[in-house]
């Protein structure tokens, strides 16, 4: 990846940012499975007020299932995960407000290809927030504009580049000043091209003081953004470490095999 | 080739670095104009010129015996059956004057003289209202597909059948194109939504919801429309206790919109499993609610997606509607074949003249559905699919 080297020196502009006291997404204890097939195992993890956490690991690691999990797209079966001080259960209600407060950007953008970008951003605002149209446009063009395309609102998804996609994605989740955002490989379906704008974009948002939880492999990335990086492999947590430490020093043997495959 | 590019690398050597990028260029004569599209189309092999000759002489052997009977050999005014007789040792085409003497019962039906201004003013405030529904730019949209979904229906009952002063016209007077008409767009208009809740219903993780709902499409689908329509007007009034009476042409409605609406349902089922997962999820993730995400997200891309097989039932159903014929009512289709009987009018060349303008009448209306959902296809294109 060209922008891992280019941001790995960069560390000396790390973001700064504070992180607080309080607890943003609590995972105890959590295990998932698929039928026979266990894909999340005995996951603890406590992310903090304007942490930034970049999850990584091997295909297969449950490192998608556990973010999924945060928003109840995957439902878990054992353990608790307390996101904004709202326990997740099958109480839908409670689902609703938890998916209000934490924003989510896909691998494959998932915008809606039937509605122009403003409209794609306004849509969550006016009918979960009860929004009125103008102010919600307004809030739109504001977050279309952070991300550095106000000028295709009134395009569809299917005329804008994969990157520019990316960003409105961005975007639209940002509309709903979520209180976390999650992102699950926001950059690997991206032409080479594209990548350096999402994570402009993302590094941009981490600056802000959100709270984000990255499944990437932008190596770069972590190293100038996260808080911590952590490792996973078979659905468990194999290490976790400041990135720093992580990279240049990675204690497991599952972790340093990982690094010399993806960092040559 | 213009020596506006530069040359391309050479062979010879390893190291080339682009001097100017080659600009676009028109492309060569042979494939564009009228002359390269029939070379590319119509002569581009061997086959396809003898297709192209057999095409050309089929048409000239059968177009001028067909214009001949339809239209310059064909009666077109006359008050009875000797207008149509051909003449002595000569030929005649079709016997226009046939339509004409019973335009009026082709499109009322039996319907009385006197009355006939209120299917008149229904067609009015139909066409007035769904054309301002079908063009894109006309705004109130909302507003004016809840006139037509509210007070239009319930003008038209009265208007039609009578009450509220206006003296009831029995249904069994109904007739012609007015039947056609009132059967295809009941049908259409509530098979769409019975057909989306089914659809629905049939991916619905609630057990009994999707039972029901599977049961219903199954029993619908299996049973053929004519049994549908015998069991409405035969064995229904066998169930029901003596007294109630249940309009045999209400009856009808009620038996095509199921039927459709079952056709409806796998065909928007269809649509619903094509929509990728992500757009669930998208819509989940921002807290949109189930009815929301359907309403918002989903329905509108599935619809889209499955308009021609939707516009392939309406039309089917359209069609379906002479089939009314054997319970009794008499739609464009039959309200003709009735008339053949007419003495006046008997001639030979009758029946097919009317075989063919009912024919036309049927062709009309699904040619216009046809084309409609092709241009509303093109409309709602956003160009997603590209990608």
């Amino acid at each position: 990846m060209s922008s891992t080297s280019a941001a790995a020196d960069a560390s000396a502009d790390r973001v700064q940012m504070s992180v607080g006291k309080e607890v943003a997404v609590e995972l105890v204890g959590v295990n998932k499975w698929y039928g026979e097939f266990h894909v999340l195992r005995d996951i603890n993890l406590t992310v903090r007020r304007g942490e930034r956490i970049v999850v990584c690991g091997p295909s297969g690691s449950g490192k998608s299932t556990m973010i999924r999990c945060i928003n109840r797209l995957e439902e878990h079966q054992k353990g608790k995960i307390v996101v904004d001080g709202i326990e997740l259960t099958n109480d839908l209600k409670r689902i609703d407000e938890v998916r209000r407060e934490v924003g989510m950007v896909f691998q494959h953008f998932n915008l809606f290809p039937h509605l122009t970008i403003l409209e794609n951003c306004t849509l969550a605002p006016i009918w979960v927030r009860k929004m009125p149209k103008k102010e919600a446009d307004q809030l739109a063009m504001h977050y279309l504009e952070r991300v550095k395309i106000p000028e295709q609102a009134n395009k569809y998804p299917g005329q804008l580049s994969g990157g520019q996609q990316q960003r409105v994605a961005i975007a639209r989740s940002l509309c709903m000043r979520p209180k976390v955002m999650l992102f699950d490989e926001p950059t690997s379906a991206l032409d080479p091209e594209m990548v350096k704008e999402v994570l402009e974009v993302m590094i941009g948002l981490a600056e802000s003081g959100m709270t984000m939880i990255c499944v990437t492999h932008e190596m770069g990335f972590a190293r100038q953004v996260a808080n911590r990086v952590i490792f996973m492999d078979q659905g468990q947590i194999v290490e976790q470490n400041e990135p720093n430490a992580f990279f240049n020093n990675p204690q497991h043997e599952r972790t340093k095999l990982f690094l010399s495959q993806i960092l040559h | 080739m213009t020596d506006v590019a530069s040359p391309g690398p050479d062979p010879r050597s390893a190291i080339y670095v682009r001097g100017t990028f080659v600009p676009p260029a028109p492309p060569p004569g042979s494939i564009v104009g009228p002359l390269g599209w029939s070379r590319r189309h119509l002569f581009s092999s061997p086959a396809n010129i003898a297709v192209t000759i057999f095409t050309i002489l089929l048409l000239a052997w059968a177009v001028p015996p067909m214009l001949d009977w339809l239209i310059f050999n064909a009666v077109w005014t006359g008050e009875n059956r000797e207008a149509c007789l051909a003449p002595e040792g000569g030929k005649v085409g079709a016997c226009w004057a046939f339509i004409q003497a019973k335009f009026g019962q082709i499109l009322y039906g039996r319907y009385p003289l006197d009355q006939r201004w209120r299917v008149d003013l229904v067609a009015v405030l139909f066409v007035a209202g769904l054309v301002p529904l079908a063009i894109p730019r006309v705004p109130f949209k909302r507003q004016n597909a809840v006139l037509m979904l509210t007070a239009f229906p319930v003008a038209a009952y009265f208007l039609l059948y009578g009450g509220l002063g206006l003296p009831v016209v029995e249904t069994a007077l109904w007739g012609g194109l007015l039947v056609t008409l009132v059967v295809a767009v009941t049908g259409i208009v509530a098979s769409l939504p019975l057909g989306i809740l089914l659809a629905l219903g049939r991916r619905s993780k609630l057990p009994i919801v999707k039972l029901v709902s599977v049961v219903f499409i199954e029993f619908w689908r299996g049973v053929p429309l004519i049994t549908v329509l015998f069991m409405a007007s035969v064995m229904l009034p066998l169930f029901l206790p003596s007294g109630v009476n249940f309009d045999k042409l209400l009856r009808a409605l009620i038996g095509v919109a199921l039927f459709s609406a079952a056709y409806m349902a796998e065909t928007i089922r269809g649509g619903l499993q094509a929509i990728p997962k992500g757009q669930y999820e998208a819509a989940a993730a921002m807290g949109l609610g189930y009815w929301q995400s359907m309403r918002l997200i989903i329905l509108p891309q599935a619809l889209k997606i499955v308009i021609p097989g939707i516009v392939n039932s309406f039309i089917s159903l359209f069609k379906d509607t002479s089939l009314v014929l054997i319970i009794g009512l008499f739609d464009v289709l039959g309200i003709i074949q009735l008339n053949f009987s007419d003495a006046n009018w008997s001639a030979p060349n009758v029946p097919a003249t009317g075989f063919i303008f009912a024919a036309l009448v049927f062709w009309i209306f699904c040619f216009g559905m046809s084309r409609y959902s092709q241009y509303m296809e093109r409309r709602l294109d956003t160009g997603h699919s590209r990608h």
